[in-house]
């Protein structure tokens, strides 16, 4: 093995490189700050904002914040789930329906339906319903596509299994059918569910209303500048954990082999 | 028996005939129909639904007004620029992770999970470096579509066969020949559905931002078609945004050969 595959097959030298270099990222701008090469009004410094962390969560009700936009996204991710899943179905089970309108679905999903959220203002008003609304138009389509992939895709060994067994459509759909396709589908919820949390946190922030999306608004309406990069950075650890735990489940909940 | 099927098959009947066609017009019809009922109906808040002429009417004035055209003008510069920036920046840092595992395994999973993050919440830091003009929406467009680009071309650039590197190599090809004669040419797919990908979300975050905070743009019109209530003409942009969106998701689609990869 030559040293250089040796030093990428290193266990812990990518992760030390990866954080280290980023330690080292932080404390330049802390010094260049210091020395005034960077203006501190528009560039707070590390340490402030690392400050800044315990303040916004005793003084800015991070707790309630975070458990509001949870909730919005939880409301989405029934609704998303839902509607999801039994489009997908409707569409397998009626196949004229599907050749009609799969394309169209498709199009749903590629398009930026964020930019719709002034309509949704004007039909649900400055509400957590246009917010939880807004992540479920966000992530229905991908889920009715990944469900109609996953139900398309069984292998048709297994339907002649279950029709050689005289099985209903009820019992072929849940012996046959559904956990077959239970894989793609968990991928579809999960490309759902990012979907609508990613939706859900940037209306907050654009309708000023709600949780996370909200607190980063107000903090820098009132240029605290230490606070809203602090809470910027709360709001992409928050969706990191989010989408690792989504990942850990879907690998979790998918059959081995 | 065969001889009788052959005597019987029927020629492929026209695209208009088909089953699929008449379902497709019947849906819209119904849509449409649903549409101009409810509107008539007044059962939701007067003007939320407007008549489908009334949206037709708005979408004409749109298009024939010139001032629409400057404000078209501002949106495609704003996201020119943007994809120029994130698209370039994007494909180096993606060059840089898909030719060594050292780095891809240091920073890619900083990158993919960075990634989903919404990114329209870094726009008061974009206000703060780049003012509250263009700078701050392109900056937006340019961070939205960094992130889909370098990770599409640093997988692409893992699944380049070893064989053509190596032909590379054995002909003592430089750094910049080897980006520009092999790695570039040989994952031009993943580089263009990267770019695709790219350019949806940067007009997303470029059109959000100009929502936020501007004074020009179609994102701003948008807005304060909002503000004054003027929901044909809001109905109208929507229309127009969203030809607009996939109209160009299919351009590069087809450009790029994506209709074309064959299926092996």
């Amino acid at each position: 093995m030559s040293k250089s595959a040796a030093v990428a097959q290193s266990r812990w030298l990518p992760a030390v490189l990866g954080l280290g270099s980023i330690g080292v990222a932080i404390a330049a701008i802390e010094g260049l700050i210091r020395a005034g090469l960077i203006n501190r009004f528009i560039v707070p410094m590390p340490s402030e904002i690392f400050l800044a962390f315990p303040r916004i969560v005793s003084e800015e009700n991070v707790l309630s914040r975070f458990l509001l936009t949870i909730s919005e996204a939880f409301a989405a991710s029934i609704l998303v789930a839902v509607f999801g899943i039994i489009g997908g179905v409707v569409l397998y089970q009626h196949k004229l329906l599907r050749q009609a309108t799969e394309t169209w679905v498709a199009a749903v999903a590629a398009a930026p339906l964020v930019l719709i959220y002034p309509l949704y203002l004007v039909i649900f008003g400055r509400s957590a319903t246009t917010i939880v609304m807004m992540g479920f138009t966000a992530g229905v389509a991908p889920t009715v596509l990944k469900t109609l992939e996953g139900l398309s895709g069984t292998r048709r060994v297994l339907i002649n299994v279950g029709r050689s067994f005289k099985l209903t459509s009820a019992q072929q759909f849940w012996k046959v059918l559904f956990p077959s396709a239970l894989p793609t589908i968990f991928v579809g919820l999960r490309l759902g569910l990012i979907f609508a949390l990613i939706n859900i946190v940037g209306v907050e922030f654009l309708i000023n209303f709600g949780g996370l999306g909200q607190l980063i608004n107000e903090l820098s309406e009132r240029y605290d500048l230490a606070g809203t990069y602090a809470a910027i950075c709360f709001v992409v650890l928050v969706s990191i954990c989010v989408f690792v735990l989504m990942e850990r489940l879907e690998r979790w909940l998918r059959p081995v082999g | 028996m065969a001889e009788a099927g052959r005597l019987t098959a029927q020629a492929p009947r026209a695209a208009w005939l088909r089953p699929v066609t008449w379902l497709r017009i019947a849906i819209i019809v119904a849509v449409l129909g649903t549409w101009e009922l409810v509107a008539a109906s007044g059962l939701l808040y007067r003007d939320v639904v407007p008549s489908l002429a009334a949206i037709a009417v708005a979408l004409y004035r749109t298009l024939s007004d010139p001032a629409f055209y400057l404000h078209l003008g501002t949106t495609f510069y704003e996201i020119g620029l943007a994809l120029l920036i994130g698209g370039a920046s994007g494909l180096a840092a993606g060059l840089a992770l898909g030719a060594s595992r050292l780095l891809a395994r240091a920073y890619e999973a900083y990158l993919y999970y960075l990634g989903p993050t919404p990114k329209i919440i870094f726009f008061p830091v974009m206000i703060m470096w780049f003012g509250v003009g263009a700078g701050s929406k392109i900056a937006m467009g340019a961070i939205s579509c960094f992130f889909p680009i370098a990770l599409s071309v640093a997988a692409g650039m893992r699944e380049i066969d070893p064989v053509l590197i190596r032909v590379g190599a054995s002909f003592r090809a430089n750094p910049w020949q080897m980006v520009t004669k092999i790695y570039l040419p040989a994952m031009r797919h993943p580089v263009i559905n990267g770019l695709r990908i790219g350019l949806g979300v940067a007009l997303i975050g470029t059109l959000l931002a100009e929502t936020k905070l501007s004074n020009r743009g179609i994102g701003f019109l948008v807005i304060q078609a909002y503000s004054l209530f003027n929901m044909p003409q809001m109905y109208a942009l929507l229309i127009v945004l969203f030809v607009i969106a996939i109209g160009l998701n299919a351009l590069i689609g087809r450009f790029g050969g994506l209709d074309n990869i064959k299926q092996l």
